[in-house]
């Protein structure tokens, strides 16, 4: 029998899958979504990168409805928050930070202008009174009516906003932006009184039927100094000027030289609202300098364009004759001001005291068991509940950052106490995520990409009218800044770790569907890893 | 308000493999769930291996061209090694192996017969690492350019013979340490001889295509198989393929180093028709060769107490060299 020996040794297809290469593996890689630093910065929580990655395909609206999970009000955010989730960006750290707020205020007035909404829940039956027509109040009314509860928001003040419309100037919140967003708030079912003064809440309640209470009355009292003034001086508290700016049919008359007294956001709004008004002379007086003002430093360079003086390390000693007598001051070693002795002389009409605010705890007349500081800061549990069974506070009445997005966050978190109050359940927020901080990524793999700036109003228009300072990002504009979001520590597909694996051990599950690990053959050399561009998977020792 | 727009601008653009913001049309064939995944999984490559990538990325894309039908021809070598330890094999193609000098005559050979059987459809690729390309069987390839037969060959270079232990071959950098260049005498390591530079010696050669590339930059390495398979006759394509186990550095940073290779200059892109530079492929964000160098334990006599300075200012000198010759920074870089 002829025996012949192969042409050539042949092997089968595919006969290497089985070589299971996984038990080589030491330590392997994990797929996760780690927290971007402007999620965690946020203080009303959105979910900015997930909103950023919508908008990057052009799903405009989805990005809407992603804000609106957390905040009710991105076209009023995008103009007046002052952004910290951009002090958190990682991008920073490359060229400038992706502007968010722009991006934010873009998706809001596209919501605005293409009439989107949100649907609610079904109702529940329970109805729950919010006191305070500010951020902190819309935002939980909005939540709670969401969740199927009915909500009555009653406010002392004539219009919606609190704050936003008492405090904040037009040229930062036109007035038609406020209205018109809160106005699919009020569409979707809550009520709005307004001109109503609580001042015995448990009363209320009881009146009303109430099932629970959320209170969010802010800070509306000026903080008030003595200072000797023979009379030739007007004072203003800050809060009552901006106010008044809103509620008096005839301006506040300031005359021509305005000095202003504090250096937080309040002072700077003061000045510039001054300017506006036609005072020529505006000078900003400030305890300490420049670098430890509490108002934030891009308003204070918007405020020196419009050529107001900034009189830093400076308190005011005397007011008399039409001038005011400020003490030169000098920073101790602790950073704390102190007289050096010197004085300088300068000219005023009107000073406006912008020293802060206190709240006007009167409303809790009639209760027991409540938590009020002196300066009527009123104390709340961790679950945003007042020492009243049922009644929840937020916003700048209680301990806090006194910002709008503060207060939005405080309605959000509180209203979901309040559900679960309601309810009888108790509710456990999720657990956060690690943090996609900047040594987590891989920058090589994004395009350098600067800003995309908003237009500015002329300074002419910026100083004669109460015109919006910040204009729109276009959408094209707008799309392109959002693609300068890194996306950090979620995955965004870019298909990587499925390239440089030499082993095939990434499974890609189809566009939109992300990926899986196969540790049958994963060696665990780690370069899927290494490649990731945001951070979305780490290596982990192998349990041997 | 400015609006110049870069057009397509992406987040990552063509940097990453894939991108969900472009058109699919657009993004690599390996970024794709219908990739040919030409070298399956189960082969027997080190951890983080440079090569077993390199191959899988440049056969793909030549099967998604040639509707799958390739035949390959593959020298002794690391990749013919852990790719077929009998009785298994890795590779999803036709596959051949005879000896290490032989592979570009056997490829000129199944290009014969294909031709003989009327079966001039099939793309026929030899391939080798950098021993059996620059040394042992640069005779046979010298052949198949000159006769310009229609062979694509790729060499696979890791710089050195890793399969048998790591010894030098003609594609070892100058100072890189390796079991035949040890670390002894004033400059320890490899000499800083000539080389071999066979992509420039295939360019004398006058064959249709050259290029070189690298497995961080796939889209670039997918175009250039795209633009040898648009061609006939001999075209070369050189590859650089990190190794862990012969660099001495950590499987997870074979990509970065080949990044870094081309970032540094020392590994320059480019492409080449009928002994004509066409093309190079720019540094993005130039980086000092220490940057390349430190990862890899065959440098670290370099950066050590005692070393002369002048083997590290000469192996920066080649990445200058390279830089000026191809033109490799943008002008405003210079």
């Amino acid at each position: 029998m002829a025996f012949t020996l192969p042409y050539a040794i042949t092997l089968e297809v595919g006969s290497s899958l089985k070589n299971k290469t996984g038990d080589w593996r030491t330590e392997r890689p994990i797929y996760l979504d780690r927290l971007p630093p402007c999620n965690i910065e946020c203080p009303a929580g959105e979910n900015i990168q997930a909103w950023l990655g919508l908008s990057q395909e052009g799903k405009y609206q989805e990005a809407w409805e992603e804000i609106l999970h957390n905040n009710p009000l991105p076209a009023v955010h995008g103009r007046v928050c002052y952004h910290p989730c951009e002090d958190g960006c990682n991008r920073k750290q490359m060229e400038n930070p992706v502007s968010i707020h722009a991006i934010e205020r873009f998706l809001g007035d596209q919501a605005l202008k293409n009439k989107w909404s949100i649907s609610k829940a079904a109702d529940t039956g329970k109805s729950v009174l919010v006191v305070g027509a500010g951020p902190g109040g819309i935002s939980a009314a909005y939540h709670l009516c969401k969740m199927g509860h009915k909500v009555t928001v009653v406010d002392s003040k004539p219009a919606v906003g609190g704050m936003l419309r008492y405090g904040i100037p037009s040229y930062r919140l036109p007035r038609d932006v406020l209205d018109s967003e809160v106005a699919h708030i009020e569409k979707m079912g809550v009520t709005f009184k307004f001109n109503t003064r609580i001042d015995n809440l448990a009363a209320s309640i009881k009146e009303g039927g109430y099932d629970a209470a959320f209170l969010a009355i802010g800070a509306h009292i000026g903080r008030s100094i003595d200072i000797p003034n023979d009379g030739s001086v007007t004072i203003i508290e800050a809060v009552k000027f901006l106010s008044d700016m809103e509620t008096e049919t005839k301006k506040p008359e300031l005359g021509k030289k305005v000095a202003v007294y504090g250096g937080g956001n309040t002072a700077i709004d003061c000045v510039r609202t001054a300017v506006r008004l036609g005072a020529d002379d505006v000078n900003l007086i400030y305890r300490r300098d420049r670098k430890n003002m509490p108002a934030h430093d891009f308003e204070v360079v918007e405020a020196l364009e419009e050529n107001v003086k900034l009189n830093e390390l400076r308190t005011i000693k005397e007011m008399k004759g039409g001038k005011i007598t400020l003490d030169v001051m000098e920073l101790n070693a602790e950073g704390w001001p102190e007289s050096t002795g010197k004085t300088e002389v300068i000219e005023a009409d009107t000073v406006i005291y912008a020293l802060g605010q206190l709240v006007d705890a009167s409303l809790f007349n009639d209760c027991t068991g409540i938590d009020v500081e002196k300066d009527g800061v009123t104390n709340v549990n961790d679950q945003f509940m007042t020492g009243m069974q049922g009644v929840f506070a937020g916003g700048d009445m209680i301990p806090s950052a006194r910002t709008v997005t503060t207060a939005v966050g405080h309605g959000k978190k509180a209203a979901r106490y309040i559900n679960a109050y309601l309810k009888g359940e108790t509710y456990t927020p999720a657990e956060k995520h690690e943090t996609a901080s900047f040594d987590k990524l891989n920058t090589w793999y994004y395009e350098d990409e600067d800003m995309r700036e908003q237009p500015v109003l002329d300074l002419k228009k910026r100083t004669t009218t109460f015109n919006e300072v910040l204009g729109d990002l276009d959408e094209a504009n707008a799309q392109y800044e959002a693609r300068r979001c890194m996306s950090c520590g979620n995955c965004f597909e870019c298909d990587n770790c499925y390239t440089v694996c030499p082993d095939n051990a990434i499974i890609k599950l189809g566009r939109g569907n992300r990926f899986q690990i196969n540790y049958d053959y994963c060696k665990g050399c780690g370069m899927c890893v290494e490649e990731c561009p945001c951070g979305s998977m780490l290596m982990e020792p192998e349990e041997l | 308000m400015s609006v110049d727009l870069k057009p397509g601008f992406s987040q990552t653009g063509n940097l990453t493999a894939g991108n969900r913001l472009q058109s699919i049309d657009i993004v690599s064939v390996q970024s794709t769930e219908d990739r040919a995944n030409a070298l399956t999984s189960g082969h027997r490559a080190c951890q983080g291996c440079g090569e077993a990538l390199g191959a899988r990325m440049a056969i793909d894309k030549v099967m998604e061209l040639s509707r799958n039908k390739v035949h390959v021809v593959n020298a002794t070598g690391c990749l013919e090694v852990f790719t077929t330890p009998f009785p298994e094999t890795s590779w999803n193609v036709p596959w051949l192996h005879s000896l290490f000098g032989n592979a570009p005559a056997v490829a000129t050979g199944v290009q014969a017969a294909l031709k003989a059987k009327g079966m001039q459809d099939v793309t026929v690729i030899a391939q080798g690492g950098d021993g059996s390309t620059v040394d042992i069987g640069f005779g046979c390839l010298s052949g198949m350019f000159e006769r310009n037969d229609d062979v694509l060959y790729i060499c696979y270079d890791n710089e050195a013979y890793m399969n048998t232990g790591v010894q030098r071959s003609g594609a070892t950098p100058p100072t890189a340490r390796t079991a035949t260049t040890p670390l002894s005498g004033p400059h320890p390591g490899n000499n800083f001889g000539q080389g071999k530079n066979v992509p420039k010696i295939a360019m004398a050669h006058g064959i249709g295509y050259v290029a070189t590339a690298t497995i961080a930059n796939v889209r670039d390495l997918e175009a250039k198989v795209t633009k040898a398979m648009s061609m006939k006759g001999a075209r070369y394509l050189h590859i650089h393929v990190p190794c862990p186990l012969g660099w001495g550095s950590l499987p997870k940073d074979t990509i970065k180093l080949a990044r870094l290779a081309v970032e540094s200059g020392l590994y320059p892109l480019f492409e080449g028709e009928h002994g004509v530079i066409t093309g190079v492929t720019k540094i993005r964000k130039k980086v000092p060769v220490d940057e390349y160098l430190k990862l890899q334990r065959r440098f670290t006599h370099l950066f050590k107490k005692g070393a002369d300075a002048q083997d590290l200012a000469g192996v920066q000198a080649i990445a200058d060299a390279h830089i000026k010759y191809y033109g490799l920074l943008d002008d405003g870089d210079k």
